[in-house]
């Protein structure tokens, strides 16, 4: 083997490991996306912006020398009480009307939120205040920083977390029960406006998680969700919409993919990529990589 | 307490522009298996749907223990102990069995008391204890209307509405069905009973119902309404 092809290799490594940790950004941000859709078939495009609005919190409170955990646990919050208001004001009375009138209005509170967020933040990025000194792991010739196992682990204990909740416990049980079927749940005795406003509180904050770990990498902007609400709908949809392991096998291959062509090709195509992997799940299995073909429920 | 555990006073109820229901009442005393007979389109679900909360009546007044419920949301008339096995099972097809039937209980916190009514269930639907860790869409038709009688019951209501519990299932269950529906009046469980087969309902019943158009156009004790000539005539077939 010559010496460009070892380097070849050990940048294709590296290039993966930043992949991984970028796809756990989106898979957490797909979670939520992918659960809201589950629970009432709203694909909702103001799901980014709770992620900003997510980012925005975690960002004050590190400004105001918060420490970290106390950040992100604003950012949750923020972005699941924005959440809640948002289901509550907007998407409950028109629950009934059709998926159209929801689809619309989802993005009239996405556009609500990016431009008001200008408004009141102001447009330009803003740094996040350092609180943990970055280290860089060295294997060979790859780096792995801190803050890259620290996501990719906490993405798994996500998973782990929401798998428990969904099959070991009462409100994860009714969640599914709803989700399949909300009139039957509702005769069981579950209150499924409390159930569809806890899904979008769980989802939301998960997404205000993944906006303060994005800030703190990149930069807070009030756009930020957007670009990235737009990847994680892909990644859902990839992975097989409504399916929770579906979406983070979906934020994995994009956040891998989108590396792995920056690196190895043009750095111009990693946005591109996601959408041609999108086309392409598209034509060879629409409902995504782990979904079920379901009938549409009359 | 009253002898009547539900009342309906002259409801009105519209599906979609559909008035299907028209100025209906009935009554249902504790301890009885009421049948609300009728064919397709009679109104059977609506009046059913409007009882358990997932239709409002337009006019009209529903009683369920002296109380009127008739605006609750559905979740709500469940907790004052009323159920429903609706029509065409809906069982949760992506949960397994014991997870139907903990749903069934969603509102109870009596660990004893579940897990009694649990095994009466088992004991009812032996095919459901087989199968209690199997997804629900795995189950036969049949044995997916054991399953939603047996989740109505785990909620352990005063009052169990039962929409057209033999509705496309083979003849052998439906008998199954209609014992484990005796035996459970006979633990003092009051049952409304929706039915097109007139037979097997009136045999079981005490009293009847017959809905045409969404009216209520006869009513009487079950074995009177076995011998009447129009009945025998529009649903027995003879």
């Amino acid at each position: 083997m010559s010496q460009d092809t070892i380097y070849f290799f050990w940048d294709c490594l590296q290039y993966l490991i930043n992949g991984i940790a970028q796809g756990s950004l989106y898979a957490i941000v797909a979670l939520g996306y992918t659960m809201v859709y589950g629970i009432i078939r709203l694909v909702n495009f103001a799901h980014g912006e709770f992620l900003m609005l997510g980012a925005f919190c975690g960002y004050f409170a590190l400004k105001m020398n918060l420490p970290m955990p106390v950040a992100i646990i604003a950012s949750m919050l923020g972005a699941g009480i924005v959440a809640l208001i948002v289901e509550r004001a907007l998407y409950r009375p028109i629950r009934n009307e059709g998926r159209i009138p929801a689809l619309i209005t989802a993005i009239g509170a996405s556009l609500f939120f990016q431009y008001t967020g200008q408004l009141i933040f102001g447009a330009d990025p803003k740094t996040v205040p350092p609180v943990f000194t970055e280290v860089i792991f060295n294997f060979g010739e790859i780096n792995v920083s801190n803050i890259q196992v620290f996501i990719f682990i906490l993405t798994l204990f996500i998973l782990l977390f929401l798998w428990w909740l969904t099959r070991f416990t009462k409100i994860g049980v009714a969640m599914r029960a709803t989700s399949y079927n909300l009139k039957a749940a509702e005769l069981m005795g579950i209150n499924t406006n409390r159930i569809i406003a806890f899904t979008f509180f769980l989802g939301a904050s998960l997404s205000g998680l993944a906006g303060i770990l994005m800030g703190y990498t990149m930069s807070v902007e009030p756009m930020m969700g957007m670009s990235l609400g737009l990847k994680a709908f892909v990644a859902a949809v990839v992975g097989g919409i409504g399916v929770i392991p579906g979406a983070a096998l979906g934020g994995f291959i994009l956040g891998i993919a989108e590396n792995m062509i920056a690196g190895v090709y043009k750095s111009s195509f990693r946005d591109g990529v996601s959408f041609f992997i999108l086309i392409l799940i598209l034509l060879i299995k629409p409902s995504g990589i782990l979904g079920k073909n379901v009938k549409e429920k009359v | 307490m009253s002898v009547e555990i539900l009342e309906v006073k002259s409801i009105n109820t519209y599906y979609g522009n559909i008035h299907a229901v028209k100025n209906v009442s009935f009554s249902v005393n504790r301890g009885e298996i009421v049948t609300i007979l009728g064919s397709n389109g009679a109104g059977k679900t609506t009046t059913l749907h409007t009882i358990s909360g997932l239709l409002k009546p337009t006019t009209g007044q529903i009683l369920y223990s002296g109380k009127n419920i008739d605006q609750l949301p559905a979740h709500k008339i469940t907790a004052l102990g009323l159920a429903q096995s609706p029509e065409g099972r809906q069982i949760f097809a992506n949960l397994t069995i014991k997870e139907n039937l903990d749903m069934g209980a969603y509102l109870r916190s009596d660990k004893a008391g579940i897990k009694t009514d649990f095994d009466f269930v088992y004991a009812l639907f032996p095919k459901l204890l087989d199968r209690k860790n199997q997804l629900a869409q795995t189950l036969s038709g049949g044995e997916q209307q054991m399953l939603a009688i047996a989740r109505a019951y785990m909620s352990k209501p005063n009052l169990l509405l039962l929409d057209e519990p033999s509705l496309g299932i083979a003849p052998i269950l439906v008998s199954t069905i209609f014992r484990a529906i005796t035996e459970i009046n006979k633990l003092g469980m009051t049952i409304l009973l929706v039915e097109q087969n007139a037979n097997l309902a009136l045999k079981i019943s005490h009293r009847a119902y017959v809905l045409t158009n969404g009216e209520v156009t006869l009513s009487g004790e079950a074995r009177d309404l076995l011998n009447n000539p129009e009945i025998k005539k529009a649903y027995l077939g003879h």
